[in-house]
């Protein structure tokens, strides 16, 4: 009985195949099959179903990933795909009865995408989908690779992905370079500063020593064209009257 | 050794400006006098080149909302108004000889308030004008690491998708919005200081103190090196802009004329405000800077060169900007357009690769009409892609220069080398903008006695960064950026457009024009011809008042003042009106500096007054 269901599903899914490589729609096909594997048509049909219960989306986008070197999908990649959908089951919740074939797929269309569904053929009904979800985010990477995509092109729609966090550094990079700088702007003004502070008193220190020295020749040469030379030492300088603008409030125009 | 001394006080009595002070800006308070300490400052670069470099490169980086077509109004703008007052100062402070507050004294002790007037706006300046170079260094220091922070999203708590704020607004927003800013929903809530942004701040102004420190000789050769990196840098980013995917787009935006907002009055004010911010007309800088001149230069030729460099140089810089504009919108346009196909094609299970740009509009009829059902369902996420409203997207202020370009940037290969490389010439450009500021407000203050005999010229510098700095930390507050954007929008511009309406006025109605004509060519030898003297005695004048008016009825016509906050829940900026305290705090901005003039001339008035009844009695 067994064997025959399995010889059922085959020829199930080589037919099933042959109608998605040719269309859409394509009721004739189904009227067309054997009666005798009607049966177990049927039962597959009801587990997997777009929306049937445990029942997933798959959606993939080889030529947005791959471009020139997309790869077709037909059925050895579905073979592949149930065999990772197999591996992962079997992991992380430890049955180890699960086959490949008890990964059924379903409505493949040109997209590419697809339903799959898991069947426990020890209990006979379909693994909760709670299960197959962990499963899958578990061994998600593995899968990708699998088919050399990633997350955004190899969709499993309701399982998301846990996306890795990026790494940071213990001490965030931006300190470290701020406290260079900032390291280097204090040493600058503190050197200026000193710097300044030391001019000045050398400063201060000559102009004394001059001032000495002036003391002693103080009755020499102090007048020059008739102004006192010490007014010229003033900060402002003196304003040459002749040039200031006067007190002209408002001119005429 | 006395007949030496005296030898070389005359020697500095008739020193040549070519020995003179580079002083990136006002000086109003000088005047100029016989005494050595006046003169000999240190060196000077003949071309005055000194503050536009960094002024003129802000506004393209800054004031984007005019979008393509900006070049007429600027153009118009820069030829009726910026060159005429540009000569209008110079000869001002050539003929005066004397820093800001001495010109204007001289031509009528009641003008005096026009130079007290500049002081005012320059101190509200610097106040702000640095949180923008905290900012700079802030993107700066997380340019080092790869991938750079604000190119993707960060996940969310249970690590399945990204985080929500940033789904909705893009990651680069995000960044500046969350990251850098911590923005609040609204001006109402305060929040806390950020510590990071404190930091920074405290840092720039540490960086603006170390260049000012030793006074404007430092400054001078600090303003060499601020002004020539920002062109090594720029020439770069024009090579690798121009190479861009899509800069095409830009160029062709910016250079096509749009009548609607030709017929808009805002685009005019902006390009009009915009030649006065970056010609620096009004701060007082430009007289002062002229009085070191000699009385025979030639300051008709020194205007056109001047503006003219400057325009070319804001020409420049705009070809940059609207390049890697143009990458980045063709970049968002192409992403839009994928993202539509994406879900078409998985709606209706299309064969993955079959829906490309070229036929999507024709597949999208076809799906339309042969799933009507389907296609309804899925149609309020089917966004119209569109190169032009990318372009559009205008953003304003300093968002522009840290939104817009850190996501063509992030982009690009080797981005965090870009990154490095333009946060390096925003800093270079907003310290040397700085620097022109705080020496604006540090030469009235080390050349008054009563305060320099009492501090050394160190200290007085690094008073005036503290107190700045203090209430520049106002600033890095959560809601720290809307009071930014206050200031920003309301302390500068109505006070620059009055100083300069001021100016004009008094140079051609109470100075008199005939007298000024006269002055100039006994100065230097040719007269002014009919263009300048019209532009001056009417055109600008008007132009002035119009805009003035304008600004006027705008806010009559819009009942209140308004401001974009960002919403986190929606991911996008919303406008929201003042609160009264805000208005209040405008109003006092607009004020204390205009005010300066009116109220000066009051005092002056008074005084006068009260002298003459003194005299009378006696």
């Amino acid at each position: 009985m067994s064997s025959l269901r399995t010889k059922g599903k085959e020829m199930r899914d080589i037919y099933l195949n042959e109608i998605i490589l040719k269309g859409f729609y394509s009721d004739r096909m189904l009227v067309a099959l054997l009666p005798a594997l009607s049966l177990v048509t049927v039962i597959h049909a009801q587990l997997c179903q777009p929306g049937a219960k445990d029942a997933f989306k798959v959606r993939l986008s080889l030529k947005t990933a791959l471009g020139d070197k997309a790869y077709t999908w037909n059925e050895n990649e579905e073979y592949l795909f149930k065999a990772m959908v197999a591996f992962s089951i079997r992991t992380f919740s430890s049955r180890e009865k699960i086959e490949i074939s008890n990964v059924l797929l379903c409505n493949v269309t040109k997209r590419v995408s697809f339903w799959f569904v898991v069947t426990d053929p020890s209990e006979n009904q379909t693994v909760p989908a709670g299960e197959v979800q962990g499963a899958i985010r578990m061994n998600r990477n593995r899968i990708n690779n699998a088919f050399i995509l990633n997350d955004q092109t190899l969709e499993f729609l309701e399982i998301p992905a846990t996306l890795g966090p990026p790494t940071e550094p213990s001490t965030p990079i931006w300190v470290i370079i701020f406290s260079v700088v900032f390291c280097l702007v204090i040493v600058g003004i503190v050197l200026l500063i000193v710097s300044g502070i030391r001019q000045r008193r050398r400063k201060s220190k000559a102009s004394t020593e001059m001032t000495d020295v002036e003391d002693k020749c103080e009755t020499m040469v102090t007048i020059e064209n008739g102004i006192p030379c010490d007014t010229l030492d003033s900060k402002e300088g003196r304003t040459n009257r002749a040039f200031a603008a006067g007190d002209e409030k408002l001119t005429p125009l | 050794m006395l007949i030496r001394k005296i030898k070389l006080q005359i020697k500095n009595i008739s020193v040549t400006p070519s020995n003179q002070l580079a002083r990136a800006s006002a000086n109003p308070f000088l005047v100029r006098s016989a005494g050595p300490q006046g003169l000999c400052r240190g060196h000077f670069p003949r071309k005055p080149c000194w503050s536009c470099p960094c002024r003129s490169w802000f506004w393209p980086l800054y004031h984007f909302s005019a979008g393509g077509g900006f070049l007429i109004p600027y153009i118009i703008m820069l030829v009726v108004e910026g060159m005429p007052l540009l000569y209008l100062e110079l000869a001002v402070g050539q003929r005066m000889r004397q820093g800001s507050i001495g010109a204007w004294n001289t031509i009528s002790p009641y003008l005096r308030g026009v130079g007290i007037a500049s002081v005012v706006v320059s101190f509200f300046l610097s106040m702000y004008y640095n949180v923008i170079n905290a900012w700079a260094f802030w993107y700066l220091f997380h340019s080092f690491q790869d991938p750079l922070p604000w190119s993707s999203c960060p996940l969310n708590s249970n690590l399945t998708s990204y985080d929500e704020e940033c789904e909705k607004a893009s990651s680069t927003q995000y960044f500046w919005y969350r990251k850098t800013l911590n923005i609040s929903p609204s001006i109402e809530e305060n929040g806390g200081i950020q510590w990071e942004q404190a930091l920074c701040l405290i840092l720039a102004w540490l960086v603006v103190y170390l260049c000012i420190l030793r006074g404007t000789e430092s400054t001078g050769k600090v303003v060499y090196v601020t002004a020539s990196l920002p062109y090594c840098v720029l020439i770069i980013y024009l090579v690798r802009g121009l190479t861009l995917h899509g800069a095409i787009n830009g160029l062709a935006y910016m250079f096509t004329p749009k009548i609607e907002q030709l017929a808009n009055p805002q685009t005019w004010i902006n390009a009009a405000t915009q030649i006065f911010f970056s010609l620096g007309l009004g701060f007082g800088s430009l007289i002062a800077f002229a009085s070191y001149n000699e009385p025979s230069n030639n300051c008709q030729k020194h205007a056109i060169i001047v503006s003219l460099i400057n325009s070319s140089t804001s020409i420049f810089a705009s070809i940059v900007t609207f390049s890697i504009y143009g990458f980045k919108a063709t970049f968002n346009y192409e992403n839009c357009i994928n993202k539509v196909i994406l879900l078409l094609t998985n709606t209706f299970d299309l064969e993955d690769g079959f829906l490309t740009p070229g036929n999507l509009e024709e597949t999208k009829d076809y799906l339309a009409s042969a799933y009507p059902t389907e296609y309804s369902k899925i149609f309020p996420d089917i966004k119209n892609c569109s190169l032009e409203s990318e372009l559009d997207t205008a953003v304003q202020g300093t968002g522009l220069s840290f939104i817009v370009y850190t996501e063509a940037i992030k982009n690009m290969e080797v981005s965090q080398l870009w990154s490095v490389l333009y946060f390096v010439m925003l800093l270079m450009l907003g310290i040397g903008s700085m620097l022109g500021n705080t020496a604006a407000i540090l030469t009235p203050l080390t050349d008054s006695n009563t305060i320099s005999s009492r501090l050394p010229k160190e200290a007085i510098s690094g008073l005036v960064c503290l107190i700045s700095c203090a209430i520049g930390l106002v600033f890095t507050m959560e809601a720290g950026n809307y009071w930014f954007d206050i200031f920003n929008d309301y302390a500068a511009t109505l006070s620059l457009l009055l100083i300069v309406l001021v100016e004009t006025i008094a140079i051609c109605y109470v100075y008199g024009l005939k007298r000024f004509e006269n002055d100039l060519q006994v100065m230097t030898g040719c007269k002014p011809n009919w263009y300048w003297k019209i532009i001056w005695a009417f055109v600008s004048p008007l132009l002035i008042i119009g805009l003035f008016i304008f600004y006027l009825t705008d806010y009559i016509l819009k009942g209140t003042l308004q401001y974009q906050a960002w919403d986190a829940t929606q991911g996008q900026l919303v406008t929201r009106d003042y609160p009264n305290y805000a208005l209040a705090v405008i109003g006092l901005l607009v004020a204390s500096s205009t005010m300066c003039i009116p109220l000066v001339a009051l005092g002056t008035f008074i005084m006068n007054r009260w002298k003459k009844g003194k005299t009378v009695s006696v």
